[in-house]
């Protein structure tokens, strides 16, 4: 059956498997001398699992991947880069492709690679800890080996079974119990590609002790306009009683493939909110899980996604209601134009214990050419009696309607787009409490909204 | 101030003005009544430029201008308006900052300068209380959660922002109470005098008992099959459009 398996998914691209193990067999050799051995265990049965899972390109039975093609993801033999390419990026040079202060406390990861020179980390204190996970995982070794993976399991997920399997660092977030760190934490994953495709695994832990409160955003951008592909894990630990307020910023290369993963554990009391921010790409994808294992806590996310050309994409979201009086809220916004592809799937599970839940989602699109399409599949599943749920989906407004208001008041097609654009997202950009990432998404959508 | 001849348009294959004559010159108003489905707000579509409509014969001349040349924008700007049957919910966009870049659009193009924004505020107020709508409702986005009254009287503030030549109006009269109904016949005649000019396109003959019309033409399956003076509209009242049908079939 494993070796089925293993014929199934990988006999058609031997030669991107070729480049993982080539690569896995030397980042192993260079790592192993350093690292504590329980991680070193790890990598080594997670790549033996992403061997047996792959990339699946099967669409039967496969309902998290439905309406996302990997085929061509799949097929590539990406390439890890062992040397660093830090000098093509500077800091002018990214602060004006993400949301940018000069204040924030600031990680920037190139290519995977943690960079001295761009960062600005935050790790004097014994009450926050910002900085990277290769180091952390000596100082504070313990800490790390209790959470680093506890939610995300890679016996099931290739994507998750390759991070784990090619994690060299990270960024690690750690802060006290009823800690407030006044600085927003900014951490930043550069691609700068190649002319061959080239893979980088950036990985992100959080722990935000019981009664602590953050605020935290991770961009994701691509430097030049090449092909690349980012596999992004993000675990956040909320403990009781804190509060994280996230956002999270993606702008790939056009040509780029981006697959993030990210999963929240929510504390009793604790709240949890996320905004997001999405640009298509040839895949841009931003799966968000979050689980709620104690009473009285509270997630809201929401998020705005935007795709033109061939650009795809895909929304994952996943909620756990798993105990009683939680609620959640989900708010996603889509705007596709020329032949792009947007996806939102939204999944809702209301355990039997969890009473007296509360759950709400929706997702709107607007569709500006005919060619853009939009799947979205919002499903609450409730297993529980006393709950209040609610969801709603419109499939995507055809723009012409509105289009042909607004010109007939004489305005003209470029300003009428842009303030049926604006107008559109605004509820949702106002959810960013950060005007830098406003700032940043209006540009975008106004600058960018040059349509032909 | 506008001729229409011998108009021919199909919507994806199928024929639905079959042959429409019809002249407003300036300063008239003129009534379009016709049953369901004949083909008025396709007639009005047509004159405002929105896209769809495939003009097979015939031409809308505007003050010497082609029409059919122009884009909706373009339309506009000459001094179209055409206040929506079902107008649509601008989701984020606010009634101010509409009208605000309608009103600045139109303006550069008749050579006045841009409104500052206090002139604007002034002017927009001022209409606001004319019309009778609710101030707070203004302060909403373009016609999101308006009731159909509501979205009547919001068309017809911003036909009196804009003030254009030739105001289209398409069944702005229908699904109104009797004061909304009132106040906008008043709006409408108030715009009267030697250069503007108004198509009223209705299926009801209510609203001609507050707005005088100086011509009342009859729209039947695509074809103008009757026009006339106001008694026109009291004779269908009577009869229905039933002998206007039989009349078509005939010829
Ligand atoms: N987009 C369209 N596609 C197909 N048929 C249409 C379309 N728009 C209008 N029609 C048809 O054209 C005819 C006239 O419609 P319309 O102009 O809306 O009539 P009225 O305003 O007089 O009620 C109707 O038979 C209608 O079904
Ligand atoms: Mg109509």
């Amino acid at each position: 059956m494993v070796v089925n398996l293993r014929g199934l998914n990988m006999s058609g691209n031997s030669v991107a498997h070729d480049q993982y193990r080539l690569d896995f067999k030397e980042l192993d050799g260079r790592l192993v001398p350093d690292s504590p051995s329980w991680l070193s265990e790890n990598r080594q049965i997670a790549f033996s699992e992403f061997e047996n899972l792959g990339f699946r390109t099967t669409k039967r039975a496969n309902e998290r991947w439905k309406y996302t093609n990997i085929a061509p993801l799949a097929r590539t033999g990406f390439r890890y880069r062992f040397e660093p390419n830090e000098d093509v990026v500077t800091i002018r040079s990214i602060r004006e492709l993400l949301p940018w202060h000069e204040d924030w406390t600031r990680l920037v990861f190139v290519d995977g690679m943690y960079s001295d020179l761009l960062s600005n980390p935050d790790n004097n204190s014994s009450d926050v800890y910002v900085g990277q996970l290769r180091e952390a995982m000596v100082d504070r070794s313990d800490v790390i080996e209790n959470s680093l993976g506890s939610l995300v399991s890679y016996s099931k997920d290739g994507f998750l079974a390759a991070n784990m399997a090619f994690l060299s660092d990270g960024a690690f977030v750690h802060v006290s119990n009823g800690v407030s760190p006044r600085k927003v934490i900014h951490l930043i994953f550069v691609s700068t590609g190649d002319e061959d495709p080239m893979v980088s695994y950036p990985r992100t832990l959080v722990l935000a002790g019981s009664g602590s409160d953050m605020t935290l955003v991770e961009s994701y951008v691509g430097l030049l306009n090449n092909s690349y592909f980012t596999n992004a894990v993000t675990e956040v630990l909320v403990e009781d009683g804190s509060k994280v307020e996230h956002y999270r910023y993606m702008k790939e290369s056009q040509d780029a493939f981006h697959v993030g993963t990210s999963r929240v554990q929510l504390g009793r009391d604790s709240t949890f909110s996320s905004s997001s921010f999405s640009q298509g790409s040839s895949i841009a994808r931003n799966d968000l899980g979050v689980t709620f294992n104690s009473p009285g806590s509270s997630c809201s996310l929401s998020g705005l996604y935007q795709a033109s050309d061939s650009e795809h994409v895909d929304s994952s979201i996943d909620i756990d209601h798993a105990s009683p009086n939680c609620s959640s809220d989900q708010y996603f916004k889509g705007i596709l134009d020329g032949n792009s592809r947007g996806v939102f799937s939204g999944k809702v599970l209301v355990r039997p214990e969890a009473q007296k839940t509360i759950a709400r989602q929706a997702d709107k699109n607007l569709l500006l050419s005919e060619g853009a399409r939009i799947n979205t599949k919002p499903s609450l599943e409730i297993f529980a009696d006393d709950v209040v749920c609610s969801h709603g989906a419109t499939a995507g407004a055809l723009a012409d309607e509105l289009m042909f208001y607004m010109m007939s008041r004489g305005i003209d097609e470029k300003t009428a787009r842009s303030l049926i654009v604006y107008g559109f997202a605004s509820e949702i950009i106002d959810k960013f409490n950060l005007a830098p990432i406003r700032d940043r998404i209006e540009c975008l959508l106004l600058d960018g909204s040059d349509f032909q | 101030m506008l001729d229409i001849r011998d108009l021919q348009v199909e919507v994806s294959g199928e024929r639905i003005l079959k042959g429409v004559n019809l002249t407003v010159n300036a300063g008239e108003i003129h009534a379009v009544m016709g049953p369901n489905g004949s083909g008025k707000s396709t007639l009005t579509h047509v004159i405002a430029g929105k896209p769809g409509y495939d003009v097979v014969q015939g031409e809308v001349v505007f003050e010497g201008i082609d029409l059919l040349e122009l884009s909706p924008d373009q339309r506009a700007r000459e001094g179209i308006f055409l206040a929506f049957q079902y107008p649509v919910e601008l989701p984020g966009v606010r009634n101010r900052q509409l009208l605000k870049s309608a009103l600045d659009a139109v303006r550069l193009h008749r050579g006045q300068e841009e409104l500052s924004a206090r002139e604007f505020d002034k002017l927009f107020k001022t209409k606001v209380k004319e019309i009778g709508m609710d101030a707070e409702l203004m302060k909403r986005s373009v016609n999101e959660g308006f009731s159909g009254g509501e979205k009547k009287r919001s068309e017809i503030l911003q036909l009196s922002m804009l003030d254009p030549k030739l105001a289209l109006l398409d069944e702005t009269d229908s699904g109104l109470d009797i004061d909304a109904l009132k106040s906008i016949s008043e709006s409408i005649n108030r715009r009267v005098s030697s250069d503007r000019s108004t198509l009223l396109v209705t299926h009801y003959q209510r609203i001609l008992n507050y707005v005088q019309p100086d011509c009342v033409h009859v729209l039947v399956d695509g074809i103008i099959v009757e026009s006339g003076g106001r008694e026109l509209a009291s004779e269908l009242e009577a009869s229905g459009y039933k002998s206007f049908k039989d009349k078509d079939i005939q010829e």
